[in-house]
């Protein structure tokens, strides 16, 4: 949920970023130009990010600054991928990861998403 | 700054790690006294978590009390553009070598970083708290959800518990009702309040209600958080039994304090005391924030948990000191200098909360030599 009106913050609609589109398993999904890809996923209201490798647990955004790795997704087919660090590129594709997630032949040469 | 591309070394005079507010006093501070200086931040931007700051910091007017961690942090990076600093962005130093030297990933490269004065300001990372359903998605950080609220705009959930009733479960919750979120109410396991008198005022005007002695028994829900169950403690801190109660929340916000983020002082070898008050293990450091190490100074968080108006401080108290030492100074001046800065750290340190502090840190400071 995006918070439109602040006290603080004032009136949303900072033109500095562009309003652009990511797939998201498959689905177009609304983001902002350079926003993570975290926040845009949970303003669509997607929470579940990953599901872990033994337990099949589900993880979402945790530490929100890079740390904890909870938020990892395969981005562009390249797995890892810490979403609340990476910003959004129009034309994104997002895939929530499964276990440990496997590198793609077609990205093999490494998007440079800084996800390691 | 001189780099020598493809070999992936370069060489500066004074290189800080971590581009928060102590860094970049530091930063601003050696490189008035004619220092070169390197920043290096493993973020998009620099200015640390103070983006995320959107409350008005306490203490005197001459340490821009009332101001807003947003609006330091945007003064801060228009000085350091004026200055013309050197700061490399999504840089990550993984390494701290003898020499000093850095080892740094920038632009999916290792590059070498050889500086014969090393500042670390790389600040603090949240503390979790293991209980049942923990790691279902919607039990994060205070800070993730300033990040995510207060930078980003994006509410991860509409009902929040919090957990902790410090300085920042307290404003944390305030910055939620302020963009449209309810706030159930905060659990603390104390029997009294954490953080300032004025902070928890606010929310109770709001109707928020603190429960003290009173804290998270486990996150409930199918693939995400939909429950709370929070229980009573007694003296002994043991669960009062039949004392349960079940919350319909999406967010469970974990407010517990810092730890600093320390791992390229212990790989130096920098000496360490179990400060509780502090955060935990904190490097030694004397009175010019330089560890026991020669060459390696500490600023910020990373020395002790504190606030962004101390971190600053002791940035520039850092700075000072390595201009010094590099000769760029007079040991009159930099006296001078460090002494206004002491006086206001002291002013800082005063007062009921800040005194625990500043007891605190003497022991760290009084150890290094």
């Amino acid at each position: 949920m995006r918070v439109r009106r602040h006290p603080i913050l004032g009136e949303a609609g900072d033109s500095r970023q562009r309003a652009v589109q990511i797939e998201v398993d498959g689905d177009a999904v609304d983001a902002l130009e350079g926003e993570p890809i975290a926040t845009a996923l949970l303003a669509a209201g997607k929470v579940v990010f990953r599901y872990t490798r033994k337990l099949g647990e589900p993880r979402g955004v945790f530490c929100a600054i890079g740390r904890c790795t909870d938020c990892m997704m395969v981005v562009d087919g390249v797995p890892n991928v810490r979403t609340c660090v990476t910003p959004v590129k129009a034309g994104m594709r997002i895939q929530t990861q499964h276990g440990l997630g496997e590198l793609s032949r077609a990205s093999s040469g490494g998007a440079g998403h800084g996800g390691d | 700054m001189r780099a020598a591309g493809a070999q992936g070394m370069a060489e500066t005079e004074f290189a800080v790690v971590g581009g928060g507010p102590a860094g970049l006093s530091a930063a601003l501070e050696a490189t008035r006294l004619g220092v070169r200086v390197l920043v290096i931040d493993e973020n998009e931007q620099p200015g640390g978590q103070l983006f995320k700051q959107i409350h008005k910091f306490f203490g005197s007017k001459q340490h821009r009390a009332g101001v807003r961690g947003i609006d330091i942090g945007t003064k801060l990076l228009a000085e350091v553009e004026a200055l013309g600093v050197t700061v490399w962005l999504n840089s990550v130093v993984w390494g701290l070598f003898e020499g000093p030297t850095l080892g740094v990933i920038r632009e999916r490269k290792n590059v070498r970083v050889k500086a014969p004065k090393v500042l670390l300001a790389t600040g603090a990372m949240e503390n979790a708290l293991a209980f049942p359903g923990w790691t279902l998605p919607g039990v994060m950080g205070a800070g993730a959800i300033q990040t995510l609220v207060n930078v980003h705009r994006v509410l991860p959930g509409k009902r929040v518990l919090m957990v902790g009733s410090g300085n920042v479960g307290l404003i944390v919750s305030y910055q939620l009702l302020q963009a449209g979120a309810e706030v159930v109410g905060l659990v603390e396991a104390l029997p009294t309040v954490g953080g300032y008198g004025v902070h928890a005022s606010k929310l109770r005007r709001q109707g928020v209600p603190i429960w003290t002695r009173r804290t998270i028994k486990a996150a409930v829900g199918d693939g995400r958080v939909e429950k709370a169950i929070t229980v009573g403690l007694d003296e002994k801190w043991n669960e009062v039994p039949g004392s349960e109660e079940e919350l319909a929340v999406d967010v469970i916000c974990l407010a517990l304090g810092l730890t600093p983020l320390s791992e390229l002082a212990w790989m130096a070898g920098c000496e360490f005391e179990w400060i509780p008050q502090l955060g935990g293990q904190v490097p030694v450091h004397d009175r010019d924030m330089e560890s026991t190490v020669k060459g390696i100074y500490v600023a910020g968080d990373v020395s002790g948990i504190e606030e962004a108006s101390t971190a600053m401080e002791e940035g520039k108290l850092a700075g000072i000191a390595v201009a010094e030492s590099l000769g760029k100074v007079s040991a009159e001046e930099a006296r001078e200098k460090k002494a206004a800065i002491w006086a206001g750290l002291a002013e800082l340190r005063g007062g009921p909360f800040g005194e625990g502090r500043r007891q605190a840190k003497e022991p760290v400071q009084v150890t290094a030599g």
